[in-house]
């Protein structure tokens, strides 16, 4: 154990609010993953991350806070997708990759801007990848607040929103107003991206939505079990990744930590292929919205 | 504007927008939007890991972008409704090159500026040895496109029929996403990954929008893209500010007209595909 646990981890300020940060990031975007993924929401999820790093540059830019920036831009971007949003999956899409496109190239004039401005260089590698270690602790409660939103939003949402995930035109014919939901969902999906960009970078935080979530669909059929199962594997990979990175210190090359996000990455990962060779069978994911009858809500 | 390192520039770049319309009118037909933007986006960690070892950058942008291709492509299934975990599946081959990506710009040294310029590109100061090797890989990838051309299509508008006829759509995918990859790794260096994503998408689903006709659409989509470039190196000339700005609200623009111009009913032939917005 002394091996893992450098000694001084927990007497370390910026490592106790890593580790809280990191729990809340992880617990959010695990429940909310579960939800992104049942939908097939993969890629508005990660687009979302990548326009929160428009919004994190231009924070950079006057001077806010970062996450304010991420959770902006984040929630304009979701109304605005499911503004255009076409219903059809594949125009669905398109309109996510026109907003990312433009959003991009803003972030590209945002950045050259920052650089311009401050001539500190660091700001890029700061908002794409994150960096745990330097959340100031007078923004801890703002994202707590922020990831209870979330997570209240979705637990109020979440039968309308198994049901309209799983069938648009029956949830309509109940009188769900499916457009309106689906606003509401991208809005706690882009608070939780938020959260997780501030934690391991916008541009990695798909991996803690994405693969915690996937990774339970597959162990389990049930969506809350998924949700705890999710959490769960979110948070032991994050939890072990800023331990490792604190670890890391000391690993080649010397006295250059290596980034956290790498490390939740890799962890997210090998969970998800620990998965497959957990169930080989294939069946077990709910396919899409139209063929996951086991997650039926009624 | 139009003299010496600018002639260059210039060259690169339209020859990056025909590629980006060729294979961008493909990826939005077949619904791979999102491998558009996971495949340039992990090269650029390929990119970043090559810079660490201190060979050429081209090697790395290839290395990933192909297995990142393979893996999308391997991985992922082409029957009907699971397009879920597609997306699953290219979302973590994604995070893990990037992830990849984090661990070698931060273990070594020259990290900010290289990296800006792989995310966001360089397209001004093009040597003229950087024009041939493009020049020739666009080259081959238009002739991959085009060789394939009708199979291609058939996969993507009717997998069915495609199948029915022997034309494996599980093949034709990884033929595409290899296509794509290898497009991918001459153009990054070049114009940024973010860049390359926004060329691909926004020309294309903007002539998607405006007809249903796939060689018009073909056409117009490499046109909006040559228009999105030409627009964009000037502007860019003239304010100073990235291209990767001008590229990608162009692009958005360009779609926004799309659709009001089917709005407004230009087109009669609108896409059946896209009609019910």
């Amino acid at each position: 154990m002394h091996y893992l646990f450098e000694p001084g981890l927990l007497g370390s300020g910026p490592v106790r609010t890593a580790l809280l940060v990191g729990t809340v990031v992880a617990i959010t975007s695990g429940v909310i993953g579960v939800f992104t993924v049942i939908r097939g929401q993969s890629f508005a999820g990660h687009a979302l991350a990548d326009v929160a790093t428009t919004g994190g540059s231009g924070a950079f830019l006057v001077g806010l806070n970062q996450f304010w920036g991420f959770l902006i831009a984040g929630i304009a971007a979701a109304a605005l997708m499911e503004g255009i949003g076409v219903q059809r999956r594949r125009g669905r899409d398109v309109a996510t990759g026109v907003v990312l496109g433009a959003a991009l190239g803003a972030a590209a004039l945002f950045l050259y801007l920052d650089t311009q401005q401050t001539s500190t260089t660091g700001a890029s590698f700061t908002v794409l990848f994150g960096s745990i270690f330097v959340i100031s602790p007078d923004t801890v409660p703002a994202l707590i607040a922020s990831g209870i939103v979330a997570l209240v939003t979705v637990a109020v949402l979440a039968r309308v929103l198994l049901l309209t995930s799983l069938s648009a035109d029956l949830a309509r014919a109940r009188g769900v107003r499916v457009k309106i939901v689906g606003i509401a969902y991208l809005a706690a999906l882009a608070i939780s991206v938020s959260l997780a960009a501030v934690a391991i970078g916008a541009v990695l935080s798909t991996a803690l939505l994405i693969g915690p979530a996937a990774t339970a669909l597959r162990v389990t059929r049930s969506p809350v079990r998924a949700m705890a199962a999710a959490a769960i594997t979110g948070l032991a990979a994050t939890w072990l990744g800023i331990v490792l990175a604190y670890d890391s210190y000391y690993w080649p090359p010397y006295g250059h930590g290596w980034p956290v996000s790498f490390f939740v990455v890799a962890l997210v990962l090998v969970g998800y292929l620990l998965s497959y060779a957990r169930r080989p069978n294939r069946n077990r994911m709910p396919r899409s919205p139209h063929e996951g009858t086991e997650c039926s809500p009624a | 504007m139009f003299t010496g390192l600018m002639l260059n520039t210039w060259i690169t770049a339209s020859i990056v927008a025909v590629i980006a319309g060729l294979t961008g009118f493909f990826a939005v037909l077949r619904g791979q939007t999102f491998a558009a933007h996971a495949i340039p986006n992990g090269a650029f960690a390929g990119a970043a890991g090559a810079s660490l070892l201190g060979i050429n950058v081209i090697w790395g942008l290839a290395v990933f972008a192909i297995g990142g291709a393979l893996g999308i492509g391997a991985l992922g299934s082409e029957q009907r409704g699971r397009r879920a975990r597609n997306d699953v599946v290219t979302a973590l081959a994604l995070v893990l090159m990037l992830g990849l990506g984090a661990l070698f710009v931060s273990v070594s040294s020259q990290y900010a500026e290289e990296t800006y310029a792989l995310l966001f590109g360089e397209v001004f100061g093009i040597s003229q040895g950087e024009v041939a090797p493009i020049a020739g890989l666009g080259l081959a990838a238009a002739i991959a496109i085009g060789v394939a051309f009708r199979p291609l299509m058939l996969t993507s508008a009717l997998p069915e029929v495609a199948e029915a006829r022997g034309v494996s759509t599980r093949r034709a995918n990884l033929y595409f996403l290899v296509v794509m990859a290898l497009a991918t790794s001459m153009t990054v260096p070049v114009v940024g990954a973010l860049l390359m994503f926004s060329l691909m998408i926004g020309p294309a689903a903007a002539a998607r929008s405006v007809t249903a006709r796939p060689g018009v659409a073909l056409a117009l989509s490499v046109a909006i893209a040559l228009a999105t470039v030409w627009l964009s190196i000037a502007l860019s000339y003239r304010t100073n500010w990235p291209l990767g700005f001008f590229v990608g609200v162009a692009g958005a623009a360009f779609y926004l007209l799309g659709l009001a111009a089917r709005g407004l009913g230009v087109s009669r032939a609108s896409s059946p595909q896209l009609s019910k917005s």
